[in-house]
């Protein structure tokens, strides 16, 4: 393995972007039909889906392959940086959406809809944050953040910390640690899955806190929803990376993947304090 | 090139025919790719402006149902701006930036050929929206809320379109941005690339940083049509207004994620045909960077009349006109480039210099829009429409042509027909203006966008559009036949056809360009 | 293609813009705004000519510059290219000039717009409803109060699919104008039942979104009397280019008489809301409130839109039991172009229900009371 392949390592022609492209041509097709009633839906999304799955794993693992084969220089090494940096700033712009919107409704359109103006057509409504709109008609209790999201927020802020003392181990070359650090991240990250399903559970069985219910579950439940989603992803990840340690990838001077899940659980972190304290706080 | 060459070497393993063009990973070919993709979804989307042209050329109405005028106009500007124009500039850019900094590929050529896959699969998503019940969306490109609720199935399609198109934008953006960034010969320094290179740069952060809302204005779109949500409607605490805010937060950017490489082809292309070095290039990439910022604070002046707070108005506006000072700028300089130079006037140039004219023309009636008080009158009238197509067609799309022409020999190593490239230059030029100048007057006096029918007193204007149009569109025919006789027969082109351009691509590699283009990467002095 | 082709293709495209052009000009079209009626709108048309001036000197300015270069410094006439390609003085000069320009537009840009935005101490106030395909108005406060009424578009589908000549001011005609006095201050409060529409009189200076859930406010004083047309100007679906806008400005005097006469008619189209009706009355009265509220989707043969629309024809919904039918019109199906039609009265809802449960295929046979309608309001 050496580290200075003394060319930039340009891949040979491949089959799995395509494959992907079709892949996520059958699932959107596949949820069209599934949200439009259509019986054969969710068999098409679930085979664009195994596609998907296959792709992203075939495809990956021939990058691993290559990486450990030494076929990427320190040039290749920085690219892969600069790709992933990026990547995950893109998906801070996502949830900027979903923030946006939020900031949007508590700020100006749930204050508008109770304005005096605003009387002319919902005589009745109080606009006070957390809010379900002027025609909600039911009750419904907002989530409160000294239980579960409390808990949930120090299982994450530890699995972060958890994490890094992984990577001091990889640094270190000390292995069997390493993957001891790893898999009590994942376990952290776990918990946290279940917890927030579980939190899911109450709130639609003893909240009356559903996705329909107004502005505030819909933010509320897309917010968080979408952040499972990608601590889903982040645990995924980190299995992956462990079940690399435990096949001996990663060298304690080349071992970008390691960093590249790292950064992304850190994103995942700091997109939870943002929820914690302006989906749950205040 | 007769450099170590150990990891792309085995060149048994390249499939042929169809396959080579599914599977590679050669910035050549995907540029080659994304081009002709962009030109068919040119034609397409050109289809359905003739469609609109057809059924405006009268009162009353004679050929199409208004629902499916809606669908062909919300079509017509989807398949238009990430169809054809986007795809357009990320294929020079394919092209190009490797070859003009002096690096082999771009970075991540496997994700290269995912970012170009992913937009036949969002096309046939587009397409086939107009084949289920219901039609494709009838919102317009803006798909504004709450009507996107109203729609059928078609509207899921168009959604799912729009991720796949953002996710295509965004894995090619990481690329450019990873090679431009990591892959530059040495001694190449970021203030030494070709100007082409640095706008799309800075195109690049535009793209990754505003896709991704886009995507989630569509994702909340969903989620209120199927999920319950309550994200766009006021029952439930909701605003539609929001819609409008997310998606011109993403919205006005991507006008200049059009406009942006096309300043940077222009910047090739004057200095070539001028004979005389890009006049103020460190000046042009702080205005190109200025413009890329300024472009987050302006998204409501398409809001004038939502009923914002008159701060809000006011703020918007002067936000707004203050982008005129670093476009100014850029124009400027593109005139001191030309000033004393030794002008001649090959195709290229000519279309270089259509756009200047009427991208600065467009820019001003951008002006007069940004005047909140005048927007009140215009705005969603055809003077909006006047305005856009002055800067996205003959502002973004002349400035594909010029590349094209500029290109072409070094791409195909074959010289176009010159006195056909200066005929369609005239023909489009010509045609454009009848299409389009007009508009500005129905705007004015009063004509809604988006109509399928209209007052009696707007007629004559319109007919005279609808005859550009078609004019325009049969101009492009002779486009496709310039482009196709030069890959079959044009005259053998020099290493350096054009005495002026003097970027690596033509100094340092033969013409054509080699499958390879830097295996070595050469040394900038 | 020979030369001779290309040139002659050039040739006859130029020749056909020029002469679109002339034909264009000959006659009197409407080149520039309206000057309008309000101060808003004149306003706007000063700035706007203005700003036009300014852009057309620096047009002017730059392009001069430009064509002098392509004149004079083409290689064609053996011009030598310089080599400069920077002078920080000339660059700091003309990125200083256009934004003291630009101050220089922005401030008559907010004097106009600051006095557009003054709605406080109206005369009189309306409020504008957009429904998809028409306009509703109310007028809350003044003189009037208390009228109400639905605007809808005038000219026939006839005219609109070539099969009559077309009127003198096609499309933009409605039933019901939008009468207000002349000198008075008419403040709106737009809002929408639906989607988002767009109240839109150029001549008044006047666009204001009516966005569905939300009120917003504009106004105008109108100083010449007289008849003004405007159109819809937000997207809101199939018939978004088929709902004008119409303000007919009256003197005092006439608004005054106008006032009283609609007074009198609402007082006669009230209906008594007990009184039992008869199948074939309620039927003809049904087919009326129809074709002024569902035809648009339902179409007149009931059959809908392929689609989009259902038909109302063979329909489950509308041959089963009324109460579903009235539940559905009352409160509408959130999510869909089906809005709620509970703005209708008692008596119109139940003719319309009875005339689609005894039309086309459909074969009821009981007419619906008025009295059912009402029990089944919240
Ligand atoms: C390539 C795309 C592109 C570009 C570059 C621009 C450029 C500009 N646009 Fe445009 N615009 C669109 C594409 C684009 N636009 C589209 C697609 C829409 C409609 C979307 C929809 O609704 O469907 C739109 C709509 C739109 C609106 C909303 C209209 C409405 O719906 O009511 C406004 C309002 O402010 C606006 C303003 C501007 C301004 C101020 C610029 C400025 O950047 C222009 C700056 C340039 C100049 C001013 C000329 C050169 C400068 C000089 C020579 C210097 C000296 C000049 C002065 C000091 C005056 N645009
Ligand atoms: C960069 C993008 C782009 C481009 C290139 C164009 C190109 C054209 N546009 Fe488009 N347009 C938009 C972006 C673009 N447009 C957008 C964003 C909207 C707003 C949509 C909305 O409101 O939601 C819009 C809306 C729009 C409208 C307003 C519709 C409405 O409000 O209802 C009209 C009307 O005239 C129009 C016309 C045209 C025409 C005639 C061309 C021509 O330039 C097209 C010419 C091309 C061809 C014709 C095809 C190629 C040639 C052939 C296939 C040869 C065969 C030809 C013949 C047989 C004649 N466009
Ligand atoms: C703006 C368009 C529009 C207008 C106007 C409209 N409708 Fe509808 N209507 C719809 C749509 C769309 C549906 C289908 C809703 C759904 O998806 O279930 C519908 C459904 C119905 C149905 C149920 C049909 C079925 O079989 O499912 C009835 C009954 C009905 N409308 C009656 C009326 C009446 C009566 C009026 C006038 C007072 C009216 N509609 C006006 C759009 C409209
Ligand atoms: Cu109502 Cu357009
Ligand atoms: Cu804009």
């Amino acid at each position: 393995m050496n580290q200075s392949a003394p060319n930039y390592y340009l891949p040979q022609p491949t089959r799995w972007p395509v494959v992907g492209s079709v892949a996520l041509l059958l699932m959107a097709a596949g949820a069209v039909m599934w949200m439009n009633g259509a019986a054969a839906g969710p068999w098409v999304v679930a085979i664009g889906a195994i596609a998907l799955a296959t792709m992203i794993f075939r495809w990956f693992g021939q990058v691993a392959g290559e990486s450990e084969a030494g076929r990427f220089n320190r040039q290749v090494d920085a690219s892969f940086r600069w790709g992933m940096s990026w990547f995950i700033f893109s998906e801070v712009m996502f949830f900027a959406a979903f923030f946006g919107a939020l900031f949007y409704v508590r700020v100006l359109s749930v204050p508008d809809l109770g304005s005096i103006e605003s009387r002319l057509l919902w005589p009745e409504f109080n606009s006070a944050w957390p809010s379900a709109g002027p025609s909600f008609t039911g009750r419904f209790t907002p989530m409160a953040a000294w239980g579960i999201p409390a808990i949930n927020t120090l299982l994450l802020l530890s699995s972060g910390a958890t994490v890094t003392v992984a990577h001091w181990r990889l640094k270190e070359n000390r292995r069997g640690p390493l993957s001891l650090w790893l898999l009590l991240t994942i376990v952290l990250g776990a918990t946290f899955l279940a917890l927030q399903a579980w939190e899911y559970g109450h709130a639609y069985s003893e909240l009356n806190l559903k996705l329909s219910t107004g502005v505030y579950g819909a933010t509320f439940f897309m917010l968080t929803g979408f952040h499972g989603f990608h601590v889903t992803i982040g645990v995924i990840m980190l299995t992956v990376i462990l079940f690399r340690c435990l096949a001996g990838h990663f060298r304690p001077d080349h071992h970008f993947a390691f960093e590249a899940v790292s950064w992304y659980w850190h994103f995942v972190d700091v997109v939870w304090l943002l929820l914690f304290i302006f989906v749950y706080w205040i | 090139m007769t450099s170590v060459q150990t990891h792309h070497g085995d060149h048994a393993h390249h499939p042929a025919g169809v396959m080579r063009w599914v599977t590679t990973t050669n910035h050549k070919d995907i540029g080659t790719l994304y081009l002709w993709f962009s030109f068919a979804m040119f034609i397409v989307g050109g289809i359905m402006a003739l469609v609109i042209r057809a059924e405006l050329f009268q009162p009353g109405m004679q050929i199409v149902q208004p629902e499916f005028f809606n669908q062909m106009t919300t079509l017509h500007g989807l398949i238009m701006v990430f169809g054809a124009i986007m795809p357009a500039f990320v294929g020079f850019a394919n092209w190009q930036i490797p070859m003009m900094i002096g690096a082999a590929d771009m970075a991540f050529p496997r994700m290269n050929n995912w970012s170009f896959w992913l937009l036949p699969a969002a096309a046939v998503l587009l397409v086939s929206s107009m084949f289920v019940p219901g039609g494709a969306a009838g919102t317009g490109w803006t798909l504004y809320a709450p009507l996107t609720v109203q729609m059928g199935p078609g509207m899921d399609l168009t959604i799912f379109a729009v991720h796949i198109l953002g996710m295509s934008s965004i894995l090619g953006s990481i690329n450019i941005i990873t090679t431009v960034l990591n892959l530059r010969a040495p001694g190449m320094s970021l203030m030494r690339m070709p100007m082409f290179c640095w706008t799309w740069l800075i195109t690049a952060y535009l793209l990754i940083a505003v896709m991704p809302v886009l995507a989630g204005a569509v994702t909340m779109t969903l989620t209120d049509r199927h999920f319950g949500t309550s994200f766009f409607s006021a029952a439930g605490g909701g605003d539609p207004v929001l819609y409008q805010h997310i998606f011109w937060f993403f919205g006005h950017p991507e006008v200049y994620i059009i406009a942006i490489p096309a300043f940077g082809v222009i910047s090739q292309v004057i200095p070539a045909f001028a004979r005389k070095p890009l006049f103020g290039y460190g000046s042009m990439v702080y205005a190109t960077a200025s413009i890329a910022i300024l472009s987050f604070i302006v998204w409501a002046h398409h809001m004038y009349t939502v009923g914002m707070p008159i701060t809000g108005q006011l703020y918007f506006m002067y936000a707004t006109m203050l982008i005129a000072v670093p476009t100014g700028v850029k124009v400027f300089n593109w005139v001191a480039t030309m000033w004393r130079g030794s002008l001649s006037f090959e195709t290229p140039m000519l279309f270089a210099l259509g756009f200047l004219f009427l991208f600065t023309l467009g820019g001003f009636s951008g002006l007069i829009l940004s005047l909140t008080a005048v927007d009140v009158q215009v705005h969603d009238t055809y003077y909006v429409v006047a305005h856009f197509h002055y800067v996205m067609v003959a502002g973004a799309l002349f400035a594909a042509f010029a590349g094209v022409y500029f290109w072409l020999p070094k791409w195909t190593g074959r010289m176009y027909d010159e006195r056909l490239g200066k005929a369609h230059f005239w023909l489009t030029l010509v045609f454009f203006n009848m299409t389009f100048f007009v508009q500005h007057f129905l705007g004015l006096a009063g004509m809604p966008r988006r109509i399928p029918d209209y007052a009696l007193q707007f007629t004559e204007f319109n007919q005279i559009s609808s005859i550009g149009a078609f004019g325009f569109g049969l101009s492009q025919l002779l486009f496709l036949y310039v482009v196709l006789k030069t890959i079959r027969s044009g005259d053998r082109a020099a290493q350096r056809p054009w005495e002026g351009a003097d970027s690596l691509e033509w100094t340092h590699l033969p013409t054509p360009a080699p499958y390879h283009s830097f295996e070595t990467p050469p040394l900038v002095k | 293609m020979t030369r001779r082709v290309a040139s002659r293709t050039i040739g006859i495209g130029i020749g056909a813009a020029l002469a679109a052009f002339a034909g264009a000009a000959a006659a009197a079209y409407q080149w520039n705004l309206a000057p309008g009626v309000t101060r808003s709108s004149q306003g706007v048309y000063d700035l706007h000519n203005i700003m036009m001036g300014i852009i057309l000197v620096i047009f002017l300015a730059v392009f001069g510059v430009l064509s002098y270069a392509i004149y004079a410094h083409r290689k064609s006439r053996g011009h030598q290219a310089a080599q400069f390609h920077e002078n920080t003085t000339v660059e700091m000069i003309w990125t200083v000039i256009p934004f003291f320009i630009l101050i220089t537009m922005a401030w008559p840009a907010t004097k106009t717009l600051l006095a557009m935005r003054d709605s406080s101490n109206p005369d009189l106030t309306v409020k504008v409803t957009g429904y998809q395909w028409k306009w509703g108005y109310d007028y809350l406060k003044g003189e009037g109060e208390g009228i109400s009424f639905m605007s809808v578009l005038a000219t026939t589908p006839d005219q609109i699919y070539g099969n009559a000549p077309k009127s003198e001011h096609y499309l933009l005609e409605v039933d019901n104008r939008l009468v207000v006095p002349v000198g008075k201050k008419v403040r709106l409060l737009t809002t929408a039942n639906d989607v988002i529409h767009s109240w839109f009189v150029p001549e008044l200076g006047v666009k204001q979104d009516a966005n569905p859930g939300f009120v917003r406010d504009t106004f105008f004083r109108a100083e010449r009397e007289g008849i003004y047309r405007g159109q819809c100007a937000e997207l809101c679906g199939k018939d978004h280019g088929f709902m004008p806008v119409v303000v007919e400005v009256v003197s005092a005097e006439k608004y005054a008489a106008w006032v009283a006469a609609q007074r009198a008619r609402m007082a006669a189209a009230a209906d008594d809301p007990n009184k039992k009706w008869e199948l074939a009355e309620l039927k003809a009265r049904g087919e009326k409130v129809y074709g002024q509220n569902c035809v648009a989707c339902h179409q007149a043969n009931g059959q809908g839109v392929k689609g989009a629309f259902p038909a109302l024809d063979g329909s489950k919904i509308v041959n089963g039991p009324a109460q579903g039918q009235i539940a559905l019109v009352l409160a509408g199906k959130p999510g869909t172009a089906m809005a709620s039609f509970k703005q209708l009265s008692d008596t119109e809802i139940a003719a319309v229900i009875t005339y689609t449960r005894n039309s086309w295929g459909n074969k009821a046979g009981d007419a619906v009371q008025p009295a059912d309608v009402k029990a089944q309001r919240k």
